[in-house]
């Protein structure tokens, strides 16, 4: 029997059931101080004067010029500070670190900022500073819309999402022989390395990260984790004692990073009988005070927003912009699902304009094999458009519903949308990630620093290589990651864990199955002693990307998935109910069906809560509503019945056939459950779809 | 001021107003309990008290004075529950996972999938979309 394809144990043990999985807030170290941070009240000013209005005896207190190295987070830029010297440009910044070893001690003690205020900009509309523009371009979309019989032109917006692991950040810094270790509740232990290497300089040459048990993720745990681990870096140096920093959920909430907020437009020509001539589209993002990810961010979305449709004109333009306000990142979809709201109600409203079915105005212009994307991408055998179309449309009863709901507080819409896995481009080729295996005295152990952060990762890769290797599945150990351990397997991002490092370590258990020839790990090793097999990721040759133009092979295979959402709207409240939500999606084929089932499922569950209920609200450049009592996340009693079919249609440069899966059921909930009250008749344009806004949306 | 933890008897050292989660954790070392964020919402607190479930992020001390308090720790491990739990993908990052057994105990036999969904309310998961957190529960009750 064959591990991959089954629902084998999880490598996570029961741990999580009984609570003895140790996340970083259950870790004691001996001597260990807690650590604070003070921040910003205002938006946009310069610090004037710093008052410790406290007895500061017994506290560690850090500012900039503890910096030992360079002040910034080394990220795509160098641009944000770790502690603000001067200049104070969202709310929320960081600008002092206090540590104490008592807990109410730290949390009393008052700090007394005085800044000079400036006029802050919260519009990304009215931003003239852009951290990234892109521009796409396919044939000629002018000549296209001239020769259009219908132009449909719209303008979609989505709002912030805040990720709300339940477990809010947490990362604790550990003095150790020569050295100093990391604990931390995060996605990419090398990108806090590459943060803190920045930051050291070379006087402090030993760190390493160690990721704890990790409450969840989503993205929110991909950059600003460097942020904590500098702030209890410096505070574990200046005091030489172990410093924990656990934010509470406000702190969370207010301070950390969101989905970017976007405005974008469309411009649409087709023919009469509904194919797709012309796509000009405009993206806007906010990206916040800093660049943090917002440049491939908007790239993702960018390179999404003209959908799964095939037109010979496209161009995209794009931008992402400073604001006064905390920076945004990365959120699980990373851009696409923004882009994909707009183009898929955008389709919505092309296909009443049009007197056009829904459905048959996707089947005109869904993508096939041979069509080409709108960067230029030849798309392959593994392209599913019209598959999951098909499949969800006949599933769901759609067209009777569609007819028979008419006129009715019930409702019925969809969308179809996709995903690239993988980084974008030349990404994988640039990132030259690596993974390991280890024998040990009884098999192998994985030495990777992909993190398990829910999704499955030590489960799913247990998997390939169990299959690879052809050993037992028990036999074969995950290693914690520890930076100073096991092999740089790149970010726990974009879809790519099971895909591109799944991967890896399936060509590292063909060659080491090799080496071993006749004998099992445990005779092998037994024998001879140590082995050890690590290899580079190698994508598939045919991948040619043009970062300067934006042409090429954006990525190395897509997700496909079409959305189904039925709900109910309340007559006299504006809310929505929704009854029941199909989500149909191919990516590849499922390493492990339960765990891949949960994907869809959360993922969906996120995707509705943006629809319909997660509501940032600003005020003042910062979030007003940084708790769970008013920022609503989908309950029990929030979720409708979720009717998942996974479908297959395997990656040939995948393990085992596997596409990346983690974002792509983010994509689809949000355009769904508005295009199902666009055919109440309400002129929905924009997400959260709160009661508040269907009170006050025109009527179609 | 005393109260039973997971069957034996045990006495308060920490002040009566302090949280009996900062109790559970940090007097008891008992860190199954999580705190997800201090203000009753998530559920990742939930112990029983009583064999009822609560917050304990919510509740002094010392209004368990007397009490029984059973936290993810007093199933032991062996609880077909926290199995179910494990196999059916109800726990992904597992940060709400002690929370949501926790609150589930306290079903009464034969509940429905209306009754699963009231009863965890008021535990927040953000990774599953608590639809294979029916199928544990369900399945653990006999109805799946």
């Amino acid at each position: 029997m064959t591990a991959v394809g089954t629902s084998v144990a999880r490598k996570d043990g029961i741990g999580k059931a009984t609570g003895g999985a140790r996340y970083a807030d259950d870790l004691v170290f001996p001597g260990m101080i807690h650590g604070r941070t003070i921040r910003s009240t205002i938006p946009r000013g310069r610090i004037k004067s710093i008052r410790y209005d406290f007895d500061t005896s017994g506290f560690t207190i850090v500012d900039y010029r503890d910096v030992p190295a360079k002040n910034a987070v080394d990220l795509m830029s160098q641009d944000q500070p770790f502690l603000a010297e001067h200049e104070v440009r969202h709310m929320a910044e960081p600008i002092v670190l206090l540590a104490h070893e008592d807990k109410e001690t730290l949390h009393a003690a008052k700090v007394v900022i005085e800044y000079q205020e400036e006029d802050p900009l919260f519009d990304p509309e009215k931003s003239t500073l852009s951290f990234k523009d892109i521009a796409i371009e396919k044939g000629n979309v002018e000549t296209g819309l001239r020769s259009a019989d219908v132009i449909v032109e719209g303008v979609y917006r989505t709002g912030h999402q805040e990720h709300v692991y339940i477990e809010p950040n947490g990362v604790i810094a550990v003095p150790e022989e020569g050295g100093i270790a990391i604990h931390g509740s995060v996605q990419c232990p090398f990108y806090v390395i590459k943060a803190l290497r920045c930051l050291l300089g070379s006087a402090h040459p030993n760190v390493r990260v160690i990721q704890t048990e990790t409450g969840g993720g989503f993205g929110g745990k991909e950059e600003y984790p460097s942020m904590i681990a500098g702030h209890a870096v410096l505070l574990a140096l200046k005091s030489g004692r172990p410093v924990k920093i656990i934010y509470d959920r406000a702190e969370d909430m207010v301070a950390t990073t969101k989905r970017h907020p976007s405005i974008v437009r469309h411009r649409t020509g087709l023919t009469k009988s509904g194919k797709l001539v012309a796509m000009d589209i405009d993206v806007l993002m906010d990206g916040g005070a800093y660049v943090t990810l917002s440049p491939t961010v908007l790239s993702r979305g960018c390179i999404h927003a003209a959908g799964p449709y095939s037109c010979d004109n496209v161009t995209i333009r794009g931008r992402t912009v400073f604001t006064n306000t905390p920076p945004n990142g990365a959120f699980r979809g990373f851009g696409a699902p923004q882009t994909e709201f707009a183009v898929e109600v955008h389709m919505d409203r092309i296909a009443e304009q049009l007197g056009m079915d829904p459905v048959e105005l996707r089947r005109i212009n869904a993508l096939k094999p041979g069509d080409r994307t709108a960067t230029g991408q030849t798309l392959r055998d593994d392209t599913s458009a019209h598959m999951v179309l098909e499949e969800a449309v006949k599933r769901t009863d759609f067209q009777r519903k569609r007819k028979e709901y008419k006129g009715t507080n019930r409702s019925i819409g969809l969308s179809l949308f996709y995903h690239g896995a993988g980084f974008t481009g030349a990404g994988e080729r640039n990132l030259k990630s690596r993974a390991r295996l280890d024998l040990t005295p009884t098999g192998v152990r994985i030495a990777v620093g992909s993190t398990e952060i829910g999704q499955g990762t030590r489960t799913m890769h247990a998997q390939i290589v169990t299959d690879a290797l052809g050993i037992p599945y028990e036999s074969v150990e995950v290693a914690q990651p520890d930076t100073s351990r096991v092999a740089d397997s790149g970010p726990t991002v974009a879809s790519r864990t099971c895909m591109v490092v799944g991967k890896i370590l399936e060509e590292c258990a063909i060659e080491m199955k090799s080496k071993l020839g006749e004998l099992s790990p445990a005779e092998y090793y037994a024998r001879h002693g140590e082995l050890s097999v690590e290899r580079m990721y190698e994508p598939p040759d045919w991948i040619q990307w043009d970062d300067a133009a934006y042409r090429g092979d954006a990525y190395a295979t897509y997700g496909w998935g079409c959305d189904v959402a039925e709900l109910e709207l309340d007559p006299d409240t504006y809310e929505v109910k929704p009854i029941k939500l199909t989500a149909v999606q191919e990516f590849g084929r499922p390493i492990h069906p339960a765990l891949a089932r949960g994907q869809i499922e959360g993922g969906t569950a996120q995707g509705l809560g943006y629809a319909i209920l997660e509501k940032v609200v600003m005020k003042n450049g910062a979030m007003a509503n940084g708790q769970l009592t008013n920022y609503v996340i989908p309950t029990t009693l929030d979720m409708p019945e979720l009717d998942v079919v996974m479908m297959e249609n395997p990656y040939p440069g995948g393990p085992f056939g596997a596409k990346g899966l983690g974002e792509l059921p983010m994509d689809g909930p949000a355009p769904a459950v508005v295009n199902a009250l666009r055919a109440m008749g309400l002129d929905v344009r924009e997400i959260p779809a709160t009661p508040e806004l269907l009170s006050t949306a025109p009527t179609i | 001021m005393r109260f039973n933890l997971n069957g034996a008897d045990v006495d308060v050292g920490m002040h009566p107003m302090s949280r009996l989660l900062d109790v559970l954790r940090e007097e008891h070392n008992l860190t199954g309990t999580k705190e997800g964020c201090g203000e009753g919402e998530c559920g990742a607190c939930t112990v029983l008290v009583d064999g009822e479930p609560v917050c304990s992020c919510l509740i002094p001390v010392s209004q368990v004075d007397g009490a029984e308090v059973v936290t993810i720790e007093g199933l032991g491990g062996n609880h077909p529950l926290q199995q179910l739990f494990m196999n059916e993908v109800g726990a992904q990052c597992g940060i709400c996972t002690p929370g949501m057994i926790m609150a589930a105990l306290a079903l009464p036999d034969d509940p429905t999938l209306d009754d699963v969904k009231t009863a965890l309310a008021g535990n927040l998961c953000r990774c599953t979309g608590y639809s294979a957190i029916y199928r544990a529960v369900l399945k653990w009750k006999g109805q799946e």
